[in-house]
């Protein structure tokens, strides 16, 4: 089965915090404001799905990415 | 008087009365037909006015230095040269010693690094969720004052009342001298990018005034952030005291009349949509949403780049010296990302806005400024549910470096 993954790429990330406000149970920040995915970042639900999608389209760096994997 | 633009594209003036009024048909129009624009005026700058080119521009911190940031560089008049001429050595040596501008937003790597790396911790969601339940109370004694009125200036009553006080409390100062920041203020930022002398002493007062403040905190150091920065350490040393001045002075400075527009122009947003005030009210999870298309629709602030050496940009050359302005407002308006960028949605649900700048030097008060926002939109509909502009055409705006409403009288049932 495919699996989906939310990642976050630290070089571009600078802390906007945008992903955190609209999906604080994926995401966590450190004091930076930096941000990294919750756990292994596996997409389980559709909703989740969703809730990644619209990180992506707010991250203002373009930090956020949904990849696919094998599981 | 300055000659009225004709071509937006090649003869901008961001100090026109036409441009902080509506800038939104220009941006449109140079977006249209000249995407990077040029002017003479005010010393000289380039202008992006699209997303991309903003946010390619932000991220090429090599090519375009943030070592001045203004968006235009005022000519010294003769008084001023006689006096810098006149100094004493002391006096030339006291401004030598403290001549860090304003760390980290006009520094560059590698200075900048470590200067952001102390500042965004005390700015972080968590630290700035502190200062939440005293804003709110902020608010509501300000609306106290007027709520029996049936009129009250959303800007000057409101908006401008709640940063320089929350600013103040962060900084451990006297609250009861928020009102003399605001002047200093203003005179740096607003007035004074066109009038030299008034700058100048307007800097000078914020700088004498904190130096003053990192004194008694070195002596008795509190629960703030000045004492926060007198105890980190940099590579095992504490921090350069100047560059902590320097520091309290772009909070200052960064922190009031940035964040003072934005909420002053979400008030005056909303005096005119009783269908978005609705919204806001029935739907209290809606608040960080609508605070995130506020700030796109109605961005405060242009920052500037120096050109450090010769480059080109999407085939322009740009010559070594030249300012570009970072238009960060039109950016948020541009129909390539935003759909129907001229309406505000608080439902939007695609919005990477770059109010807050993008790259390296994403404003580092952003978590603050929101907070602010949200807290003086609730409080305010919660008291004033229903309310409208007393005369739209009485409005008064200030723009240029930063965009918003200063004479803003609104009306309701009292």
């Amino acid at each position: 089965m495919r699996l989906k993954k939310v990642t976050v790429d630290s070089e571009k990330c600078q802390g906007h915090n945008r992903c955190y406000a609209m999906a604080p149970g994926m995401f966590k920040v450190d004091e930076y404001g930096y941000a990294t995915p919750r756990g292994d970042g596996v997409l389980a639900s559709e909703a989740d799905i969703e809730l990644a999608q619209r990180a992506v389209e707010n991250c203002p760096e373009r930090a956020i990415e949904i990849i696919e994997g094998e599981g | 008087m300055a000659e009225p633009v004709k071509e937006w594209t090649a003869d901008y003036d961001i100090f026109s009365r036409e441009y902080i009024k509506d800038p939104f048909p220009i941006w449109d129009d140079i977006r249209g037909k000249c995407p990077v624009a040029h002017t003479d005026r005010w010393g000289g700058s380039f202008m992006p006015t699209r997303y991309e080119d903003l946010f390619n521009i932000a991220k090429d911190i090599e090519h375009f230095s943030s070592q001045n940031v203004l968006v235009a560089d005022v000519m010294p008049t003769p008084e001023q040269i006689e006096r810098e001429q006149n100094m004493t050595e002391e006096d030339q040596e006291l401004i030598q010693q403290y001549n860090v501008g304003a760390p980290p937003i006009t520094s560059d790597p590698p200075v900048h690094t470590w200067a952001r790396k102390l500042l965004l911790p005390p700015f972080s969601v968590t630290t700035v969720a502190k200062y939440e339940a005293e804003t709110r109370e902020l608010c509501k004694e300000l609306i106290d004052k007027f709520i029996d009125k049936g009129r009250a200036d959303g800007a000057v009553d409101y908006a401008q009342q709640i940063p320089p006080r929350v600013i103040a409390s962060i900084l451990g100062i006297n609250k009861d001298d928020a009102d003399t920041f605001t002047g200093w203020v203003r005179g740096f930022l607003e007035l004074g990018l066109t009038d030299p002398e008034l700058r100048e002493q307007s800097a000078r007062s914020i700088f004498e005034f904190m130096v003053g403040q990192v004194q008694q905190r070195k002596e008795q150091p509190g629960d703030d952030l000045i004492s926060y920065l007198l105890a980190q350490k940099v590579d095992g040393e504490p921090v350069p005291e100047p560059h902590i001045v320097g520091t309290c002075f772009l909070t200052l400075v960064a922190g009031i009349d940035t964040t003072w527009s934005s909420i002053g122009s979400a008030i005056w947003h909303l005096a005119q949509h009783p269908e978005h005030r609705k919204q806001i009210i029935e739907e209290p999870g809606l608040i960080d949403n609508a605070v995130e298309e506020l700030l796109r629709a109605y961005s405060p602030v242009t920052m500037a780049r120096y050109v450090a050496s010769d480059t080109e940009y999407a085939g322009c050359p740009i010559p070594e010296g030249s300012k570009v302005l970072m238009n960060f407002p039109a950016a948020n308006r541009d129909p390539r990302v935003f759909e129907n960028p001229d309406v505000v949605d608080l439902h939007r649900a695609k919005n990477p806005h770059i109010a807050f700048g993008v790259g390296i030097h994403r404003c580092a008060g952003s978590n603050l400024a929101r907070m602010e926002m949200k807290v003086s939109i609730q409080e305010w509909l919660k008291r004033i549910p229903d309310y409208r502009l007393e005369d739209p055409d009485a409005v008064t705006w200030a723009g240029g470096q930063v965009r918003g409403p200063r004479k803003m009288g609104v009306v309701f049932p009292s």
